[in-house]
């Protein structure tokens, strides 16, 4: 009698916890639709998403946050191209060939780089290699998008390497050995089954680190610059939405237009990442149903 | 003579790290025989199968004493890439273990890598290796479907026919139908019976009926050592050592 009355007073209390962080989220997500949608009073949603002039401090003031998302999904896009291979690479590395000394040495490092501070990526980005890519390049500055992406691509191979990592360990041995027993070398089995077998957790690991790069803040604050423009170059600065954010909040009167604008560019982040998130839910779950199907 | 026998192993020894698996193994394999490996639970059969196509390489920390002359070359020397070994003798696993991808590039995978390109060829080999494995008529409409859609009998006939399609001098097969109802074990049984015509086969099994139903020469071990080895039908009737009879007779401890 008294054990079932704990096990339900357990679970109550798990219950209870459970429903704390739901509710918690959901006014965060309430308020940050609150503060953002009255901007759209000043301009249509159109106008907003994609207007090309971001002077949220001029008269009269322009809120077009076109640029903001074209440096975003740049950065995101040019440290992704960067982070997959590298982290892919090293996950079947660690998982497939490094020899356990290297294992041992390896998988660590790499997540001791998930866990630095990304302010101190974007201090290495500001001191070390912005003056290096102005003096190479001869440019009229380092802060630029190249910059941003290789410190964001930093930041999203731990990710990527290690949550495509369990997908590798999660192959069967069965599989293997059914290709070594065929006459298959060590590379074709990588290349032919382990990772075509991993594929959904590779993937997943490709759409988190992404998902990882785009919500960034304080590297992209740092590093990429600033200019709210629509770049021309690789080496052009740029404004991604949450540098935009965090840089302008501070100034920005509390409820001012300029303050709903920026409520509502955190909503566009917010549905952004969003979606990576589902993306990255079905393709696992996908992938899952069908026994990884006829990949 | 001595062509008959396809595999040999001299004096192997056989060790996991320092635990020794296989003591001073000395047996012969005839050509177009079916060879049963019967034994309890960890006695070394499944260790000495994969020591026949160089399987146990890719487990850390074993190493091999002894020879193992396949056509009269020991392929544990340095100079054999176990790569072609493994092309030659070919494996079927004790659970079936299809890849995740079609029926069709399931068998055709070993054959690609050995540099069969051609589509028409391939097609060919498909579908003669899946009548060989009896199992052509149940699949043939759904070649492009996963193979892990199929039933475990019909997944272990597909490895059968995956490994067949390599075309191997000698088949080792590890307790095939251990998780097989009876009727895919039947079926797998007569098949065995068939490819003996064609393959040197060398099968690992629990079930003694099955041993004595599909067998010629049947060799019992006991903690890693060959007990006995000779004709199935004198193991299962009058064998020479009282260790075999017990075991065989259901006596043993
Ligand atoms: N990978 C391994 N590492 C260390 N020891 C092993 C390994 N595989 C097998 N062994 C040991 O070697 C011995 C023989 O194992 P093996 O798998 O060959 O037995 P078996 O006769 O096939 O048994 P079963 O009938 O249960 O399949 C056992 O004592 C086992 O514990
Ligand atoms: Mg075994």
């Amino acid at each position: 009698m008294t054990r079932k009355l704990k096990e339900i007073l357990i679970r109550r209390i798990f219950f209870l916890f459970a429903c704390v962080s739901i509710l918690i989220l959901g006014l965060i997500v309430t308020f940050l639709f609150r503060e953002g949608i009255p901007i759209f009073r000043v301009v249509s949603v159109k106008e907003f998403l994609l207007g090309s002039e971001w002077y949220p401090t001029f008269d009269p003031p322009a809120f077009g946050i076109w640029p903001l998302i074209v440096g975003s999904f740049i950065v995101t896009s040019f440290s992704t191209l960067i982070a997959v291979p590298l982290g892919v690479l090293s996950a079947v590395y660690i998982s497939e060939i490094a020899p356990r000394p290297v294992k041992e040495i390896a998988k660590p490092v790499i997540e001791l780089l998930a866990g630095l501070p990304s302010v101190v990526l974007g201090f290495f980005g500001m001191v070390v290699l912005a003056p290096w890519l102005q003096d190479t390049f001869d440019l009229p500055t380092g802060l630029n998008i190249v910059n941003a992406s290789l410190m964001l691509a930093l930041m999203a191979i731990p990710t990527i390497s290690s949550i495509a990592e369990d997908a590798l360990y999660a192959v069967p041995r069965e599989f293997k050995e059914a290709s070594y027993a065929l006459g298959a070398t060590k590379s074709e089995t990588i290349l032919k089954v382990i990772v075509p077998s991993a594929l959904s957790g590779i993937s997943t690991a490709v759409i988190l680190g992404m998902a990882r790069a785009i919500g960034e803040t304080m590297v992209v604050l740092m590093v990429a610059g600033g200019a709210a423009a629509i770049p021309e170059s690789l080496f052009d600065s740029v404004r991604p939405m949450p540098a935009s954010i965090a840089a302008e909040m501070g100034e920005a009167p509390f409820r001012s237009d300029h303050y709903h604008a920026l409520f509502a560019t955190g909503i566009v982040l917010f549905l952004l990442t969003l979606a990576f998130n589902l993306i990255a839910d079905y393709v696992s779950h996908k992938f899952r149903e069908t026994g990884s199907g006829t990949l | 003579m001595e062509d008959n026998r396809v595999i040999k192993t001299k004096d192997v020894n056989f060790f996991y790290g320092k635990f020794r698996a296989l003591t001073d193994i000395s047996m012969d394999f005839e050509k177009h025989r079916v060879t049963a490996l019967i034994g309890p639970s960890g006695c070394g059969k499944s260790t000495l199968l994969r020591l026949l196509n160089r399987m146990n390489d890719l487990i850390d920390g074993t190493h091999v004493e002894g020879e193992v002359l396949f056509e009269g070359k020991n392929i544990y020397a340095p100079d054999v890439d176990p790569v072609e070994v493994r092309r030659r003798i070919g494996m079927v696993f004790q659970k079936p273990n299809p890849f995740p991808k079609s029926i069709f590039d399931n068998i055709t995978y070993g054959p690609k890598l050995a540099g069969l390109g051609d589509r028409i060829e391939l097609e060919a080999l498909v579908e003669q290796s899946l009548r060989q494995a009896v199992l052509w008529d149940e699949v043939k409409d759904i070649l492009g479907q996963s193979a892990m859609m199929l039933s475990g009998g019909q997944q272990q006939r597909l490895c059968i026919a995956r490994a067949l399609a390599m075309k191997p001098d000698v088949l080792l097969m590890d307790e095939p139908t251990s998780a097989l109802d009876p009727i895919s074990t039947a079926k797998i049984e007569e098949l065995i019976q068939d490819l003996k015509k064609d393959y040197t086969i060398i099968i690992v099994t629990h079930n003694m009926q099955q041993a004595a139903r599909i067998s010629d020469m049947t060799g019992f071990f006991y903690l890693g050592k060959l007990i006995e080895y000779s004709a199935t039908e004198k193991i299962f009737t009058r064998p020479d050592i009282k260790q075999t009879e017990d075991y065989i007779t259901g006596r043993f401890g």
